[in-house]
């Protein structure tokens, strides 16, 4: 891989980093929020379907979720396993891809 | 007091005097001269200025010259071993030439534009560049922060701190003219962006400089490079 390629990846790691700070947060502050009250499943559902504002926020969650965790498990591979090379990275990317794909799932789940 | 000398793989047992103003050089002198002359150290000036005599104490990397035992004893007990993340020649000596070829492989090296026939090149010394060179120039490369650093450790390709200090400094010297291609060798998975920021590096250098800062402005002056399409 190239220098400029790992250099774009370090960016996007800290780009999605920084999406991710705000995501938990809400998230956290919003599930914690939620439940005082008892909400059933189906009073959940009721508030995230359709809603295209929620769509928006977890799809960006997901999204930044699947580029900064494989970044991460990079450098793990490095050095934790000494695994570098194409077969790693091929491998990170089909995590990313589950992890892209598993939350996306869900995600629409909650809004359709 | 009790010494734990490293040798090879074990530890070897001495029971040195206590001395005031002992330094931990001068105990590792007392057991090479007065205790077993095969002890194997470096040393040279005696006095922090060389950097030569690093090692690790108590598991810290220190200059043993200027390590008073009183600082560092516990339990009138002293454990002596050769740096970390270097190979080993023998006792406390060990192989430098890694952490040197290293500072090659960032471009440590100074390369200006002016030759010997045109006038000195004037820098302000308050310069926003000058200050931050200042800041990082006084490195003596005595290897206290590679043997401090868990990524030297873990991924034996980083660069280190020392290379990636000195790669820092000169990217910030107004009258280098290499800024690209040092970038180029800093940058990536061996580079500044392997470093985890977990400041041992700073934390342990004796001269009190950062690399840790240095190390994140290169990564700073790498995106921006990238991002613009200079890289």
């Amino acid at each position: 891989m190239s220098f400029r390629t790992q250099a774009v990846l370090w960016v996007a790691q800290r780009a999605s980093a920084a999406v991710l700070a705000v995501c938990v947060v809400v998230h956290l502050v919003t599930i914690i929020y939620a439940v005082q009250g008892g909400l059933t499943a189906s009073e959940i559902l009721a508030r995230t379907r359709g809603n295209t504002a929620w769509l928006a926020f977890y799809s960006v969650f997901v999204l930044a979720v699947s580029i900064h965790a494989p970044i991460g498990l990079r450098s793990v591979c490095i050095e934790w396993l000494r695994w570098r090379g194409a077969s790693r990275d091929l491998v990170l990317l089909v995590f990313s891809a589950i992890l892209a794909w598993a939350g996306m799932r869900a995600v629409l789940a909650l809004f359709a | 007091m009790k010494v734990l000398v490293k040798r090879g793989d074990s530890f070897q047992e001495f029971e040195v005097p206590r001395q005031p103003s002992q330094t931990v050089l001068d105990v590792v002198t007392y057991i090479q001269r007065m205790l077993d002359p095969t002890l194997a150290y470096r040393f040279s000036c005696r006095v922090g200025m060389c950097g030569s005599c690093a090692m690790m104490v108590n598991d810290v990397p220190r200059w043993t010259c200027r390590t008073h035992v009183d600082k560092v004893v516990s339990n009138d007990r002293l454990e002596i071993g050769p740096l970390r993340n270097l190979p080993v020649i023998r006792d406390l000596v060990t192989d430098m030439r890694e952490f040197f070829d290293k500072w090659a492989r960032a471009k440590g090296e100074f390369r200006g534009a002016q030759t010997k026939k045109d006038d000195f090149a004037k820098v302000p010394p308050q310069s926003p560049e000058r200050v931050l060179v200042d800041k990082g120039i006084e490195c003596i490369g005595c290897g206290v922060c590679y043997a401090a650093c868990d990524v030297v450790k873990w991924n034996p390709d980083y660069l280190g701190p020392a290379a990636l200090n000195r790669a820092w400094t000169l990217i910030k010297d107004v009258r280098d003219n290499q800024t690209l291609e040092r970038l180029r060798a800093v940058a990536g998975d061996a580079g500044c962006h392997a470093c985890h920021t977990h400041v041992s590096c700073t934390e342990r250098c004796p001269k009190h400089i950062s690399p840790t800062a240095g190390i994140a402005g290169l990564k700073r002056a790498v995106a921006k490079a990238v991002l613009q399409g200079e890289l």
